[in-house]
């Protein structure tokens, strides 16, 4: 089987991602008539990492950094929490004309094509014995294993319903996106203290926490189950613009393609694990796990 | 003093004693009823209202709350920001008395699942109480709308909200909390009325210990007796974020002193990671208002799969069933039963479908136990049509009034099915996934509301109105056998109680989603008074503006509601009526 995720390699993270907070951009919250177009008016969440932080320390933030500047335009940003209702506050509101980061089949914005594809991986402690191949691995209905939890009314993400079919459900653990800090860092914190054994975390957040962890952890992509209808582990990511926009979407459309080495290079500093362009959505049979060699060793860069 | 007030209060007092003209909390009695014994406006003269008195509060979301009314005082507690207005009804014109601005977190918006509403406030001992959509219950001299203490009782962050109204009785203010779509785990907690110190708080899941399960814990049925079963039926720690929210009216009776409470819909909403009965969510407590402690629950929808949150009031009477007299509670669920419920214990004595039904075939009297249907069991990425009731149930937070003279609940409710269809993918907080989404309809008939007068002795309707859009307000009785709803186009409306006929209505502003009271004023009059400005869950594509175009929009209830923009518009008025109106 062929390997197709592609893991970054290890760069000083750390330190260069607080250098990105040396951001020129003015952090404006007040609508701007986007007729104008001299400014790439952008909503973001102010505390969301990897994505996205006020200092302007995320990865969407550098990507739409670069947008601007390729572009020729300022960047103006309005900070709001990604939460319920988020695109009809912000794009919706015209308090932005740009979401940096939508799944590219997203039906509330007009999508540029891709920049990245990722997969929910299993985050594991590399002191763990092999990683599962499948779920039908009977580990997984031992371990305590586990999920990001999403509104509406706490749908599991993919992970959680391979689980739930393969019978994994008294020892899985959910983990709802409200909380004091982002799901993904809260599970990550309970593998270190050995709270769970393994966990389902959507990619870039899994290699970004990961990187951090004060244990070292290793990244495996299990595919989903044959039987699970509907329910992809891999998702294209694309920049959403209000539906209509086609001038805007279409400048992005050119930055992406002119760009996407240099946007490659930022989403490896943030340990972003990605997959090849030409993947399908969603094919467990294109897609094995990744060799520990390939990707980042997070015991180098942590604390 | 506290005692005295609450045996005045009796429901089944209510009937017979002179009605004190006042309005004190949102259900008027604490057994709910919703009745009022002012008789000045009847079945004959009720075509006679009239405008006596209008305020715009200038609020956009929906306004669901009653308007309170003691001591020559009414007193309205709007949506986000709960901005409370108080105003002097001891003669005619009604003025201004004070406003209070509890300044919530702006952020608490964003975890209100269904329409940043507020279901109002209570008047006890000259204290006004009421809660702000960011977790605090605040009280207020309510002479002066001076603060005497707010208590923090919930956190934003982790998804929890308040917008019920507070019940108060023997000293203390019993409130829940919101927010079962995001991982939160619900309680119920009893704050000194003096202090705003919490007497205790009970959890709706975990070990018995947390739930205020002790010795005197005597439920009817079998399942739900044993040790710790809110832990026993989840998968491991499932039941930290199981939901169980109480969100929904909290009734009393001070013979039996027993608080009764719904608890809402389990977490997470798809049913397969979460096996077992999923305790104590989805069903209906006593407990004991000084300590807390349970004496019994009833499950009406073990292991729910559909969003039927089990928080539907419980409207306390005394019926003739069978040759005896019972002390009854009265339920028109979620899950499409109404339910007639010995509050003594918690036995069922029936539960009959008030609306059409395909998600289960009956409940089992022996066992208690609701008999679903599989075929409409939602699984992951496979569609299920034709669920009925939707998820907003048979009926949802809308309260139910009950007539001690025509022996008729007076329930306001929706008529929707739903499909559960697989969604493109969605993406919060930077995680993506593929939901299960919701596309509610009209159910038989094609009309989306009702409203049924339900005669549950014989367990049949006596009649019902149907509406275009679902009737989202609360109902009101009155010993002039009126009954007062309001639809969500705008029409608040007075038809006779033993027949259903039309009356008298008035197009307001905005539609209609709050509870009617009726008082009598300082100038001896009786007033009828509602909020007008539609919203609330069925309401939010105009409140919120939402986007007729995403049918999954408000959880799917846009799909159903894309009519409704050109029907009304948004806005939140208090208006009140009188048979003299404003020219007097």
């Amino acid at each position: 089987m062929r390997s197709l995720l592609r893991w970054p390699r290890t760069t000083g993270l750390g330190p260069a991602t607080r250098t990105a907070s040396l951001l020129t951009a003015s952090f404006l919250c007040v609508p701007v008539p986007s007729s104008a177009q001299e400014a790439l008016r952008v909503c973001a969440d102010p505390d969301n990492l990897p994505y996205s932080r006020q200092d302007g320390g995320g990865f969407e933030n550098r990507i739409v950094q670069l947008a601007a500047a390729d572009l020729g335009l300022a960047l103006q940003y309005a900070w709001l929490p990604d939460r319920r209702g988020f695109v009809r506050k912000t794009l919706g509101a015209g308090l932005c004309d740009l979401i940096v980061g939508v799944p590219a089949h997203f039906e509330r914005t007009l999508n540029t094509r891709p920049y990245y594809r990722s997969s929910y991986v299993l985050v594991q402690p590399r002191a763990q014995p092999s990683a599962p191949a499948s779920f039908a691995d009977p580990r997984l209905r031992r371990w305590r294993v586990g999920v990001q939890l999403v509104g509406d009314d706490l749908a599991a993400t993919p992970p959680g319903h391979a689980l739930a079919q393969a019978g994994a459900l008294d020892n899985v653990v959910g983990f709802p996106l409200a909380g004091e800090q982002p799901a993904a860092e809260r599970m990550v914190q309970a593998l270190a203290r050995g709270e769970l054994d393994a966990a389902f975390v959507w990619g870039p957040q899994a290699g970004y926490y990961a990187l951090h962890a004060p244990v070292p952890l290793r990244l495996h992509y299990v595919p989903p189950p044959a039987g699970l209808k509907d329910q992809p582990f891999a998702f294209a990511i694309a920049m959403g613009v209000r539906r209509g926009d086609r001038a805007l979407r279409d400048r992005l459309d050119d930055f992406i393609a002119r760009r996407q080495a240099d946007i490659d290079r930022i989403l490896a500093d943030y340990g972003v694990p990605r997959l090849p362009e030409d993947a399908q959505r969603s094919d467990p049979e294109e897609m094995s796990a990744p060799e520990p060699a390939q990707r980042t060793d997070p015991g180098g860069v942590s604390p | 003093m506290w005692a005295f007030a609450a045996v005045l209060l009796a429901p089944a007092a209510a009937a017979q004693a002179p009605d004190d003209g006042e309005w004190r909390s949102a259900g008027k009695d604490p057994g709910l009823n919703r009745f009022s014994g002012l008789a000045q406006v009847t079945t004959a003269n009720a075509a006679q209202l009239k405008l006596a008195f209008h305020f715009p509060t200038n609020l956009d979301r929906g306004h669901e709350a009653a308007p309170i009314v003691a001591d020559n005082t009414m007193i309205v507690v709007g949506p986000f920001p709960n901005i409370v207005y108080a105003f002097d009804v001891s003669k005619f014109p009604f003025t201004p008395k004070w406003t209070f601005d509890p300044k919530p977190d702006a952020s608490a918006q964003g975890v209100a699942c269904c329409d940043t509403v507020n279901r109002g406030g209570a008047w006890a001992d000259g204290r006004f109480f009421f809660s702000t959509l960011d977790n605090q219950t605040i009280a207020l001299d309510a002479k002066t709308g001076k603060e005497l203490w707010r208590t923090k009782l919930g956190e934003i962050k982790r998804g929890e909200s308040m917008t019920g109204a507070p019940l108060v009785a023997k000293g203390k203010v019993f409130v829940g909390n919101s927010g079962g779509e995001f991982g939160v785990r619900g309680w119920i907690a009893a704050l000194d009325a003096a202090t705003g110190r919490i007497a205790w708080r009970a959890y709706s899941t975990g070990p018995d210990k947390d739930v205020l399960i002790g010795p005197a814990f005597k439920p009817f049925y079998q399942s739900d007796q044993g040790a710790d079963l809110g832990t026993k039926t989840w998968p491991a720690e499932a039941w930290k974020i199981g939901g169980g929210t109480v969100w929904g009216f909290i009734s009393y009776d001070p013979q039996l002193d027993l608080i009764y409470h719904g608890t809402a819909n389990p977490g997470p909403w798809n049913p397969e990671q979460r096996p077992g009965d999923n305790k104590w969510t989805a069903g209906l407590f006593a407990r004991r208002p000084e300590t807390g402690e349970a004496v019994w629950f009833y499950q009406t929808s073990p292991h729910d799969l559909h969003d039927y949150d089990g928080v539907n009031e419980s409207v306390l009477a005394d019926l003739a069933i069978a040759g005896a007299t019972r002390k009854v509670l009265l339920r028109p669920d979620r899950n499409g039963y109404l339910y007639v419920i010995d509050r003594t214990n918690g036995q069922v004595i029936s539960a009959t479908p008030f609306v059409h039904t395909t998600t289960s075939t009956g409940v089992d009297l022996q066992t208690g136990a609701l008999k679903y249907n599989p075929a409409k069991t939602p699984r992951a990425g496979e569609t299920v049509r034709s669920i009925c009731p939707a998820s907003p149930g048979a009926k949802d937070w809308q309260p139910a009034a009950w007539s001690p003279r025509t022996k008729l609940l007076y329930i306001p409710h929706q008529n929707l099915c739903q499909d559960a269809v697989t969604s493109e993918a969605s993406y919060i907080a930077g995680t993506p996934f593929v939901g299960v989404e919701a596309k509610m309809y009209a159910g038989p008939g094609g009309h989306r509301g009702v409203f049924t007068a339900w005669d549950p002795v014989n367990r049949r309707k006596a009649w019902e109105i149907r509406e275009k859009f679902p009737v989202w307000s609360g109902a009101l009785a009155t010993a002039g056998d009126l009954v007062f709803y309001g639809t969500m186009d705008g029409w608040f409306k007075a038809v006779d109680a033993r027949d259903g006929k039309l009356l008298w209505q008035y197009k307001m502003e905005s539609g209609v989603i709050g509870q009617p009271v009726t008082f009598r004023g300082g100038d001896g009059r009786q007033y009828v008074a509602v909020l007008a400005g539609v919203g609330g869950w069925a309401g939010a594509i105009v409140a919120g503006a939402l986007d007729p175009r995403d049918a999954t929009a408000a959880l799917g209830f846009v799909a159903a509601m894309r009519d409704l923009p050109a029907a009304t518009r948004k806005g939140g008025h208090l208006y009140v009526f009188s048979l003299q109106g404003g020219g007097q």
